[in-house]
């Protein structure tokens, strides 16, 4: 008989050896030399067997014990899964490959708009669902030690303790294997290459009890048939309902369960290993439970009535005296626990870690500057207390149950907890209309179900009241846990599944239906479900379903018609086909997004063909390049609605600078004709007297003389004319020097009056105010005294008064000195005082004995010495007004300056 | 007819101070020599009208385009001048008018312009003037022009 001690010391060197196992997979792993056979699909499959845990090595042969072929039900679930359902399975690792998805948890909360509250709720369900199951793996490996420690005299067995130290020691373990290291991708090679050898030794030990029971003690397979036959398991009934539920609970466990979803998906090397699995996994299922019902039956016949059927495997080949076969199967148990438990805690701790603690630890980090290491000693910290709190939540589980339940029984409510993850994750595969609210909204609710009318009842009267199990909450008997909505006569399990699956399902999808989806929910719901048509190939099209059709109309929109029918004109030639339009093969669907890409954008023409070709839907990064090259194309368009609105700036320009250019050559052009015509008219009168006197020789003198004088007076006209053109050129060219001096006002009018009289055959009389035209003048003096000049003469010449007066009247204001010339004639009609100015403009031409440049020039030399000379309107007759600028010595100016006006 | 066109030069405002209306019998050589010259440059029109007097011409001279077509009616001339830049209006309208009014589409018109382009010439053809000249002219030109175009008026 092995002794207590030497079972702890097997136990201890078995994990060692485990232990040493992983850590030379990793090392291999890291080294990237790991043996073809570790990544090969029979690590895989035989990870997979972590589904049989201590609860299938153990809890299977009691289950068959009490309730015959229900049992097959737990193996009959996953082997449906994975023979029927491999494709949802395919998708699922496709999705957590593509996604690099980290635990269940991860994966709800990625499809429904990464929504961190799903994913710590599914977090805080899971571990309460899978602590039942824990707490059951530490009571049948306490239940083996017990199974031995009544077999050793010598030490008295205590449950409780051994239940902590088992407890302590899974935990350590757990945390040993699965927080050595901290992968990015949270795969670990070394655990997967660990549950492989155990789920061979737990298959092996399984077998070889079999094996025993069948040829050892019963005597071959038809004695063994006759005892099936004789004893109650073969004929107990049946129940439909139970096996039906059942089965689904074991199928939906297999999916839903974080460590099943850990090694399926988490770890998965590659996707054509499901393909192997798909019938190896099954056919191992098929193994391990071959020899449940000889062992059961046998068990049954050899040992005492009231011997525990869950410890048959343990106790019949001792019983038998078969020490070494007995500590085989006691290893066998021990590695469907420990594989187990290290696989869950891993998940669970995972998820904790990545979903509660992480988000909450950097909330609070936020605050603070954080070094990157820290995060990292958080992460692996806060996964060693995940699996410790893990582990002690199932020991106090085993407390509160008491340890006296079954272990299937236990098995079952952990099972139905998970699987209230099914509805959600199987909608989030298949249905986009699934939304983040209906996730939620059905989890609550069959989580609820399922505390209430699995969980808290099968804990006993400790945490749910006694009243309430047996009067319905609130005393409503429609909320008795075991009979709700007055359903009775139920299985508990079958009624508690029911409820809350279906109710689960019915919330989540009325939920989804009313709720609306976030952009981002949709975007994941779009790339969960059409997974395939995503991650077939980088960017290329595979489907060819498309519409061709469909593909012709929008590339006509895009292309224009003529061009999009040579392109498929083309295209249908380079195929010979025969049809109207091109195959969508991928080629054409290549070519066509790349000529389609040349007008709107790479990541919009792929975005568009995947609507129509693939049917697929549009990928975040299909999104987001669309994004980008939109938002490059609206750039760009703002540049061009720049450069257009600059550009007709500068048409705009040139435009008024051509106008004003043509303006200026058509004033160009007239100026030169009235030069030409003011400059021939004087020369036509000198040539035909000059001619005149040359001829004619009968001219009597006086008629000789005054030809003459007209050849004289019409030269001194040519000459002024010249005089005039000259010094305006000058003006307007800017180029006139002018000889600023300083003087009165009275000096300057006195020049030019004297000057201006001096020359005329025509009276004009010159009103002065003398006091008034104390001003100082700090100007050009000749140049203010030419205009002087010229506006007094040309009163002489146009006042159509009697007796002709001019009135000169000085002023100041604003900092300005204003002169006024105003005669006494009829003045200049309203529609010529503009005109006036302009050259060669002349009012009453046969009064002008000029060419009609004198305001114009006397305007340029008004702007040149800042001032300007206007017509003064309203004065009676022609009235002009110069203004310009007072010198800093205003100050010599009389103060009576009005008073003379 | 020619007693009115004497009357005429009598209210001419054109200051000419020599020269006034020629002998009585001259009116009878003059017969088919009337010319109405149309020029407010008033030395230009007294070269003009001395040359032509000098020559055998009777002269109406007259400043003012916008009186000018009633002028030339009034007086019914074998010839006209015209400027081309007149004030009121200018030769251009003047001669459209004129062969527009009745009996006046074969009356010779010669204009004299200080505006020489070629635009200017084209327009004054399309208008209708008989001959075009450039001032400054030389004073045989105008002679000659005068009696072709009233030797062309005569046999036509």
């Amino acid at each position: 008989m092995a002794s207590l001690n030497g079972l702890a010391f097997v136990c201890l060197a078995y994990v060692a050896f485990l232990f040493f196992i992983a850590f030379w997979a990793d090392r291999q792993a890291s080294r990237g030399r790991s043996a073809a056979w570790m990544r090969s699909p029979l690590i895989y499959t035989l990870s997979l067997s972590i589904y049989c845990t201590a609860w299938t090595f153990y809890g299977a042969v009691g289950y068959a014990a009490r309730s015959g072929l229900e049992f097959v039900t737990i193996y009959l679930g996953p082997s449906l899964v994975m023979i029927c359902w491999w494709w949802g399975l395919r998708k699922l690792v496709r999705i957590g490959r593509s996604q690099r998805i980290t635990s269940i948890a991860d994966l709800l909360s990625s499809r429904y708009g990464k929504s961190n509250l799903l994913a710590a709720g599914v977090t805080i369900l899971a571990v309460i669902g899978v602590t039942p199951y824990i707490s059951l793996q530490l009571q049948s490996v306490t239940l083996s030690f017990a199974i031995f420690a009544d077999a050793d005299p010598l030490r008295e067995f205590n449950e409780t303790s051994t239940v902590f130290w088992v407890a302590a020691g899974l935990a350590v373990f757990a945390i040993l294997f699965g927080t050595r290291n901290l992968n990015a991708n949270e795969r670990h090679h070394g655990v997967v290459t660990a549950v492989a050898l155990e789920a061979i030794v737990k298959l092996a030990a399984l077998l070889a009890v079999g094996v025993f029971v069948v040829w050892g003690v019963a005597g071959g397979i038809g004695e063994t048939l006759t005892r099936i036959d004789a004893s109650q398991i073969g004929q107990w009934n049946v129940d439909g309902s139970r096996w039906t539920t059942i089965t689904f609970l074991a199928a939906a466990a297999f999916i839903c369960l974080p460590r099943m979803f850990q090694v399926m998906v988490v770890e998965n090397e590659d996707e054509r290993h499901l393909r192997i699995a798909s019938w190896a996994f099954p056919l191992y299922l098929l193994l391990i439970s071959m020899f449940v019902v000889p062992i059961a039956v046998v068990g049954l016949d050899l040992l005492p009535a009231g011997a525990n059927p869950d410890m048959f495997v343990l106790t019949v080949p001792l019983h038998q005296g078969q020490q070494g076969l007995a500590m085989l199967s006691f290893l066998g148990g021990f590695s469907s626990a420990t594989s187990m438990v290290i696989v869950a805690a891993m998940a669970l701790s995972t998820m904790v870690s990545n979903h509660i603690v992480m988000p909450v630890w950097l909330r609070v980090q936020s605050r603070q500057a954080s070094v990157s290491g820290d995060v990292r000693n958080v992460v692996l910290l806060s996964r060693r207390v995940s699996i410790a709190v893990i582990m002690a939540l199932g020991y106090f589980y085993y407390h509160l149950s008491g340890g006296a339940a079954a272990l299937a029984a236990i098995g079952l409510i952990s099972f139905a907890g998970v699987a209230q993850l099914l509805p959600a994750l199987v909608g989030g595969l298949f249905w986009r209309g699934a939304t983040r609210s209906g996730a939620l909204a059905g989890l609550s609710v069959g989580f609820g179900i399922w505390l209430f009318t699995m969980l808290l009842p099968a804990l006993g009267g400790g945490l749910l009241p006694a009243h309430i199990l047996r009067d319905g909450l609130f005393g409503f008997s429609w909320l008795r846990p075991e009979a709700l909505f007055g359903i009775e006569g139920l299985d508990p399990t079958v009624h508690a599944v029911m409820w809350s699956m279906s109710l689960n399902a019915l919330v989540f999808c009325l939920v989804s239906l009313i709720s609306f989806p976030s952009p981002l929910e949709r975007l994941q719901g779009a790339q969960f479900v059409n997974v395939f048509d995503h991650s077939a190939g980088p960017r290329g099209w595979t489907g060819s379903v498309a519409q061709c059709e469909d593909l012709m109309i929008m590339s006509q929109r895009i292309l224009g018609a003529t061009e999009a029918q040579a392109f498929f004109e083309q295209e249908r030639m380079r195929q010979g086909s025969r049809g109207p339009l091109p195959e969508p093969t991928p080629a054409f669907l290549e070519r066509l997004e790349r000529e389609l890409s040349a007008s709107i954008g790479a990541a919009a023409a792929h975005a568009m063909i995947g609507q129509i070709a693939g049917g697929s839907s549009v990928s975040v990064a299909d999104l987001l390049a669309v994004a980008d090259e939109t938002a490059q194309m609206l750039e760009y368009s703002n540049r061009l609605e720049l450069q257009s609105a600059e550009l007709s700036a500068t048409a705009l320009k040139l435009r008024e600078t051509n106008e004003k250019l043509t303006q200026l050559s058509e004033q160009k052009d007239a100026f030169l004709s009235q030069v030409s015509h003011e400059l021939r008219t004087p020369m036509t009168s000198i040539r035909a007297f000059s001619e005149i006197l040359r001829d004619a020789g009968r001219l009597d003198e006086q008629e000789q003389r005054r030809y003459a004088g007209i050849i004289h007076d019409e030269a001194l006209r040519l000459t002024r004319l010249l005089n005039d053109l000259l010094d305006l050129s000058v003006l307007e060219s800017g180029k006139v020097s002018l000889n600023i001096t300083v003087g009165t006002l009275s000096e300057v009018l006195d020049h030019a009056v004297s000057a201006a009289l001096a020359g005329l055959d025509r009276p004009l009389e010159v009103k002065r105010s003398p006091e008034a035209e104390g001003y100082r003048v700090s100007s050009d003096l000749d140049r203010l005294a030419q205009v002087f000049i010229n506006l007094i003469t040309n009163a002489q010449k146009y006042c159509d008064a009697e007796q002709p007066v001019l009135s000169v009247a000085a002023s100041a204001a604003d900092g300005r000195l204003y002169v006024d010339f105003a005669d006494n004639g009829s003045g200049v009609p309203a529609d010529s005082q503009q005109v006036i100015f302009e050259k060669f403009a002349r009012v009453r031409p046969e009064r002008a004995g000029g060419a009609g440049l004198g305001l114009a020039i006397c305007r340029e030399v008004m702007q040149r010495l800042g001032g300007d000379v206007s017509y003064l309107p309203g004065h009676g007759g022609g009235a002009f007004r110069v203004s310009l600028p007072i010198s800093e010595e205003k100050a010599a100016k009389p103060a009576r300056e009005y008073r003379s006006c | 007819m020619r007693g009115q066109g004497a009357n005429l030069w009598e209210n001419n405002r054109v200051s000419v101070a020599a020269q006034a209306a020629g002998p009585r019998w001259e009116e009878i050589l003059l017969m088919g020599r009337h010319v109405v010259l149309i020029e407010d440059e008033p030395n230009i029109a007294e070269a003009v009208r001395f040359l032509l007097m000098r020559d055998g011409w009777s002269v109406d001279a007259h400043t003012d385009g916008a009186t000018a077509v009633e002028v030339i009616r009034e007086a019914g001339p074998d010839l006209v001048i015209l400027d081309l830049m007149l004030p009121g209006k200018s030769g251009l309208e003047i001669v459209r008018e004129l062969r527009a009014a009745e009996g006046m589409q074969n009356l010779p018109v010669l204009m004299l312009t200080a505006r020489g382009q070629l635009r200017d010439r084209e327009m004054a053809e399309k208008a209708g003037v008989t001959r075009f000249m450039t001032k400054p002219f030389s004073n045989t030109e105008v002679l000659t022009a005068v009696r072709d175009l009233h030797a062309q008026a005569g046999q036509g």
